[in-house]
Order: structure tokens, then C-alpha cells, then sequence
């Protein structure tokens, strides 16, 4: 099993005939997933590498079936792309886009309120389910179907991770980053409760970064009785305040957001806080009693 | 992105909002004559993009004219040490002087976007003039916020609310109301991502007044303002930080000796906290991007390097869209290009990671290529000590 893309999974990619649409459209079809159209407005009715191009993600979806999206489009057209595909009626909405406006997602996040659409993102890799099917940017040959789901904040962390549980023959279910913006459609609560319900999963990786509340929030969470072991890593513990680190959400503001506050949270509620990226392979090995 | 105290005042002004009468200065001869054309009392305030300005001596009170140019003298170009500069400070290169106003009462106004809610929430305060971040952890409920329903704005009830909570109440109130509609209306056409009114007053003379304001702007909404992002003061910032965001790179200068060069920003936050646990100490903060090219890896690599407190750098690359190859390419054509004499250690995992070791190793350049973060941080400390 896995969460949020499995087989079942029909892949439409928003903006899949500029460059990064294109390499990683044929990279998720590689790696297995079905890619069944792309979305360029203007571009409707040609194909582009053997897959059908739509004006509309309404249209794509009337014929090809899609109930999945992937967004390539500049941060500029990104808020639209988004709103585009809920109303489509795409359950699951992946943007990889970074430097959207953050009063943009107010507006994104405000419309797609209360409907069944799910966003992961924006500015993160994807998601990936291993041996199953690729949404993103997150490489696929690091992955190797097994037994710990990862929550992340970061990309390349999320792949360090990967990597590990790969080498360890831990393996994963699968992979969520869900972005380091200030506002994010799909929470580490949120994939924590897909999780919980998710047979596959063992074990969970949680990747976090200093700013906002999100870490305290799924510490609070998993001390209500989430009942996986669970393994943290809080990323900018040596971060100066008052600087946004790369991510836009990632910033020390008025002295709240610090990486001590959520590892403190998380050990407080359970979890195993590992202080180096370097033993988060290590640390889940011992929590299934492999080690 | 920040702008200055009389940049924030001109928005607001122009927003409708009441401001004291002031004029930038940029020489002691305008301070002077914008005294003289004022009369009487003004207050002259160091223009830079940290707060905390009035104990570092930056904000002073003066009488007449020629007590404004000789204070503007000694402030013009002086280095101004807060709370929240660095221990150099920051070069004072402009002022506002403003007409000194008599305050009766002093309140907070704030307005960010909460994270939480997903929505815009104004902030207000009885506790005015004070750092709200201590008002917050000392005494929260001196705090009344109304969190808002975009698109609608903030409905004049709820700003009524706020301004009977605070404990305005009469004329002023309605006043107030009024500066806190106008002010979110403001917030969300500019695209701020901060907006701060610290301390709106209340004069003698029963009139409400807006003594101090920061906005910053959200950086990736300047697209859209072409005349705000010309607000921007790059002498305020770090050259090298300046230098950096012309290739795209995330460089963030920092006060240790071991330069950093890493791809996606939270292996690059994580890099420094596993420097620091080896008892190392970051020189900066470099993400790379997820995509870098051979020439921003070379831009990268010169912009480390040009801080001259940099004893040894380290190099941590998970290679998932950029290739370990066209890494270790970029990184070779750098040292040859700018004749690096400190030691380079590289740690760098993922795709093509066997081609870019051996492209380092066949390079015959003296790198240290390690395969954990764990080795790489150890190794690092070690040179930056040895090479001190």
C-alpha cells in the first residue's frame, strides 16, 4: 500500500511542454506512473512526446480520466494552475512551483477550502510512492519499495532520507514533501493521519525546518496516540534569527519558530529526535528493532 | 524585502493615513533647511533597516535648525550599533526629520499573514512603544487580534472592536477604526508581508498619529510593483548576499570560518548544524538550488570564497535533479580558475556520484572527498583549525 499515488494513479502535468514539465513528465512515466495528458493553454489539440495536450485541465480530465496534477508553471500562473485543477475536480494537486505570492495562496488556499481536492505544496519536490508511481521531482532511483513513510519540508533532506532507509534495505512507502513555504496546502498533520491508516507504513520519517507551528502541531498530534514509531529531524538549529533561510517559511521570527521549541515538542510527544541528518537511518533501524 | 521608516510613511501617507509632516535628508544642509522650514522642535531619526534605533542614539529630539544640522552631522555616515545590527552596526546614509509631536498615549498596530488560518491577521495593542515579541511572551493578553476574511477586508465592526478593546474609545476610536481599514487595505495592495505601526499615538491635541512604521514586502510579489522594488536600498544589505541573488543563489553571510556550498536549503541549514556539532562554525549559508548549473556552481564557489574569513569550505551535494558529475565539473573549472589555496572538502552522494568522485580524483587537484556528512563535518573542522 501507500498514500496519496498508487496505481491507480492518472497523471495530468500543468505546464508539460516547457523544459521541467517535459524531463520530469518522461521521468514519473520511466519510473512507472501513468502520465495520460499535459496542459499548455494556447498548446490544445497537438501532442507533445506521444501525450495528448489540453487548453484545460476540465478538458484533459473529460478524456483522458486524470485524477492527479502536476504543476510546472511559473510562480506567476501558478495560483491560477492550482484553482484550475480543484476545479477540474483533481483529487490530488501537486505544484511544484517555488515563489508564489504568498497573498496568492491565501486566495488558493480560501477557494479550495472545504472541497475534496488535496494540494501538496507548493515550492516541494512531490510525492513518490516507491515501486508504485512518481508526482514530482523527487529522483526514483534512490527509492526502493519498503516499510517508512517520509514527511518533509525540504527536498534534498527528504532524498538524504531516501537514500538511507534504500541502503539500510528499509526501504519506503512513500515519500510526501510537502514544501517550505509559509503556506502549504497539505500539512504534517495531514500526512500523518494518511499514514496512521496506512498498513504498508511502519515507521515514519518527519523532516522539519525552523518557522511556523507545524512540527508543535503534529507533536500534538502524535501524543493523541498516532501509533507508529516516529523519527524527527528539525533542520536550522544553528539558524540566525530573523533570517529567512532559502524556504520562504523557513525564518525565526520574534524569537518564535526555533528548531529547540519543536524538538522539545517532538521528543515531548514520543518521538525519537535524531540531531544530525546523518543518523535518521540508523535512528528508524532501531525504532523496527533492526538495528 | 525591507523598506526605510520615510519609505513606509510615504505609502501610508498616501494611503490616507496620518503621518507627522517630515522630509528625507541625505546632507546636514537639508536637515537643516527642512528644520528651518518647519520651525520649532523636529526630530531627527537615522534612516536603516534594523530597529532598535533610538537607544543606539539614532533618534534625538532637537530645537531649531541649527541644532538639526549639527545632529544630522554627526549622524550622517556614523555607524549605528542596535539590538539588531551586528556589533560593526549598520552606516546611517539618510534621515527623516520629522515635526516633534507631544504623545498623550501610545498603542501597537501589526498586521502579518497568519500561517495558521491562512489568512491576513490584524494585531492591535494597548501596549504601544514597546517590542511587541516581549509584549507577546510577557503579557499576551494585552494583545486583541481579528483574524480577516479576504476578500472582504476588515469590516468596520471588527476594526471598532479592536479599537475598544485597546481601550480607545469617542472620536478616536472611530479614528483608529478607520487607520486600521485603511492600513489592511493597504497591506494587501502593496503585497506586504509585514506591516507595523509601532507606537500609533494619540497627541495632546486628541489626534491619532502614526510615530513609527515598518513594512516589508513580499519578495516574490515584487513582479507585480516594479515601483516598490525600486524601494530597494541595496547598501543596507550584505555585498556579498547583493552578489549572490544576481545568479539566484540563497547566500546568507554568517560569522564563522568554514564556507559552506550545498543544494536545497534545508540540507544546507542542516550542514551548518552538523558543522556546529562538530564544533565547527559556518561562514555562511549557500543553497545552490535544486538545479544548478557548472557556472552557478562556479559562481557559487567564488562568492564563498570572497569572504575572507573562510579557513577551509566544505562542499555537501545530494545529487537528485543536479547531477554529481556536472558538480564536480563546475567545481573543478572554479579552482582552476580562481587558484583555491585553502583545503575543499567534498561530500556528495546520489545521482552519478561515481562519475563526479572520479572526475575529482582524476582532476588532480588536493580535495578531500569524503562519503558521510558525518566525515565531512569532522574533516572540515579539522582543516579550518589547522589552516588558521
Amino acid at each position: 500500500m501507500a498514500v496519496l499515488i498508487d496505481e491507480q494513479t492518472r497523471l495530468v502535468v500543468q505546464g508539460l511542454t516547457g523544459r521541467e514539465g517535459t524531463f520530469h513528465a518522461q521521468a514519473a512515466a520511466q519510473y512507472g506512473t501513468s502520465v495520460v495528458a499535459g496542459v499548455t493553454p494556447g498548446k490544445g489539440g497537438t501532442t507533445h512526446q506521444g501525450w495528448p495536450v489540453f487548453d484545460t485541465v476540465r478538458e484533459a480530465v473529460a478524456v483522458t480520466d486524470a485524477n492527479t496534477s502536476v504543476i510546472f508553471v511559473p510562480p506567476a500562473a501558478a495560483a491560477d494552475a492550482i484553482i484550475e485543477a480543484a476545479d477540474a475536480g483533481i483529487k490530488v494537486v501537486v505544484c511544484i512551483t517555488e515563489g508564489i505570492p504568498v497573498a496568492d495562496m491565501v486566495t488558493v488556499l480560501g477557494k479550495i477550502r472545504g472541497t475534496t481536492t488535496r494540494l501538496v505544496g507548493p515550492n516541494c519536490p512531490g510525492i513518490l510512492s516507491a515501486g508504485k508511481g512518481k508526482v514530482g521531482i523527487i529522483p526514483g532511483h534512490i527509492a526502493q519499495e519498503g516499510r517508512v513513510g517520509i514527511v518533509s519540508k525540504s527536498g534534498t533532506l527528504t532524498y538524504e532520507a531516501m537514500h538511507q532507509l534504500t541502503m539500510r534495505g528499509l526501504g519506503q512507502t512513500t515519500c510526501v514533501g510537502i514544501g517550505g513555504d509559509p503556506l502549504i496546502g497539505t500539512t504534517f498533520v495531514d500526512t500523518l493521519r494518511l499514514f496512521e491508516s496506512d498498513a504498508a507504513t511502519e515507521a515514519v520519517v518527519l523532516i522539519g525546518e525552523i518557522g511556523g507551528t507545524a512540527e508543535e502541531e503534529a507533536a500534538s498530534y502524535i501524543k493523541e496516540g498516532f501509533s507508529k514509531p516516529v523519527i524527527g529531524f528539525i533542520a536550522g538549529q544553528t539558524a540566525p534569527p530573523g533570517r529567512r533561510m532559502g524556504h520562504a517559511g523557513a525564518i525565526v521570527a520574534g524569537g518564535k519558530g526555533t528548531a529547540d521549541e519543536k524538538m522539545a515538542a517532538l521528543k515531548d510527544a514520543g518521538v525519537v529526535v535524531v540531531r544530525s541528518p546523518a543518523e535518521i537511518g540508523q535512528a528508524v533501524a532501531a525504532a523496527l528493532g533492526v538495528a | 524585502m525591507k523598506v526605510h521608516e520615510y519609505q513606509a510613511k510615504t505609502l501610508l501617507a498616501k494611503a490616507g493615513l496620518p503621518v507627522p509632516k517630515g522630509e528625507v535628508a541625505f546632507k546636514a544642509s537639508e536637515a537643516r533647511s527642512i528644520a528651518e522650514r518647519f520651525g520649532g522642535r523636529v526630530v531627527v531619526k537615522a534612516q536603516i533597516h534594523a530597529g532598535g534605533r533610538g537607544k543606539g542614539g539614532g533618534i534625538q529630539v532637537v530645537d531649531g535648525a541649527d541644532a538639526a544640522e549639527r545632529t544630522a552631522e554627526k549622524m550622517l555616515g556614523m555607524n549605528l550599533v542596535t539590538a539588531q545590527t551586528d556589533s560593526t552596526g549598520q552606516v546611517v546614509r539618510q534621515l527623516l526629520v520629522e515635526e516633534a509631536v507631544e504623545i498623550a498615549a501610545e498603542y501597537y498596530l501589526g498586521i502579518v499573514i497568519d500561517r495558521g488560518s491562512a489568512r491576513p491577521v490584524v494585531m492591535a495593542s494597548s501596549a504601544g512603544g514597546m517590542e511587541i515579541e516581549q509584549v507577546a511572551a510577557d503579557t499576551p493578553e494585552l494583545i486583541c487580534k481579528q483574524v480577516i476574511d479576504t476578500p472582504h477586508g476588515l469590516f468596520d465592526f471588527q476594526a471598532r472592536s479592536l479599537a475598544y478593546e485597546i481601550g480607545l474609545s469617542g472620536a478616536v476610536a472611530g479614528q483608529a477604526a478607520k487607520v486600521m481599514v485603511a492600513s489592511l487595505r493597504l497591506f494587501v495592495d502593496i503585497d506586504a508581508s509585514l506591516l507595523e505601526i509601532n507606537p500609533l499615538i494619540v497627541t495632546k491635541s486628541g489626534d491619532l498619529l502614526i510615530l513609527d512604521a515598518k513594512i516589508s514586502l513580499d519578495d516574490n510579489a515584487l513582479y507585480r510593483h516594479m515601483d516598490l522594488a525600486a524601494l530597494r536600498d541595496v547598501s543596507e544589505e550584505d555585498a556579498l548576499e547583493v552578489e549572490a541573488s544576481k545568479y539566484d543563489l540563497n547566500y546568507i553571510r554568517l560569522d564563522g570560518n568554514i564556507g559552506c556550498m550545498v543544494n536545497g536549503a534545508g540540507l544546507a541549514m542542516a550542514t551548518m548544524d552538523i558543522l556546529k556539532l562538530a564544533g565547527g562554525n559556518p561562514a555562511n549559508f549557500l543553497d545552490v538550488g535544486g538545479g544548478a548549473s557548472a557556472d552557478q556552481i562556479r559562481n557559487a564557489f567564488r562568492i564563498v570564497l570572497a569572504d575572507t574569513n573562510v579557513k577551509a569550505v566544505l562542499i555537501n551535494i545530494f545529487g537528485g535533479i543536479l547531477r554529481c558529475d556536472v558538480l564536480a565539473a563546475g567545481v573543478i573549472d572554479a579552482v582552476k580558475e580562481f587558484g583555491v589555496d585553502i583545503p575543499v572538502v567534498i561530500r556528495m552522494e546520489g545521482t552519478n556520484v561515481e562519475d563526479g568522485r572520479s572526475a575529482l580524483r582524476g582532476s588532480g587537484l588536493n580535495f578531500t572527498t569524503v562519503v558521510t556528512m558525518d566525515e565531512a563535518a569532522s574533516a572540515v573542522v579539522a582543516l579550518a583549525a589547522d589552516s588558521k
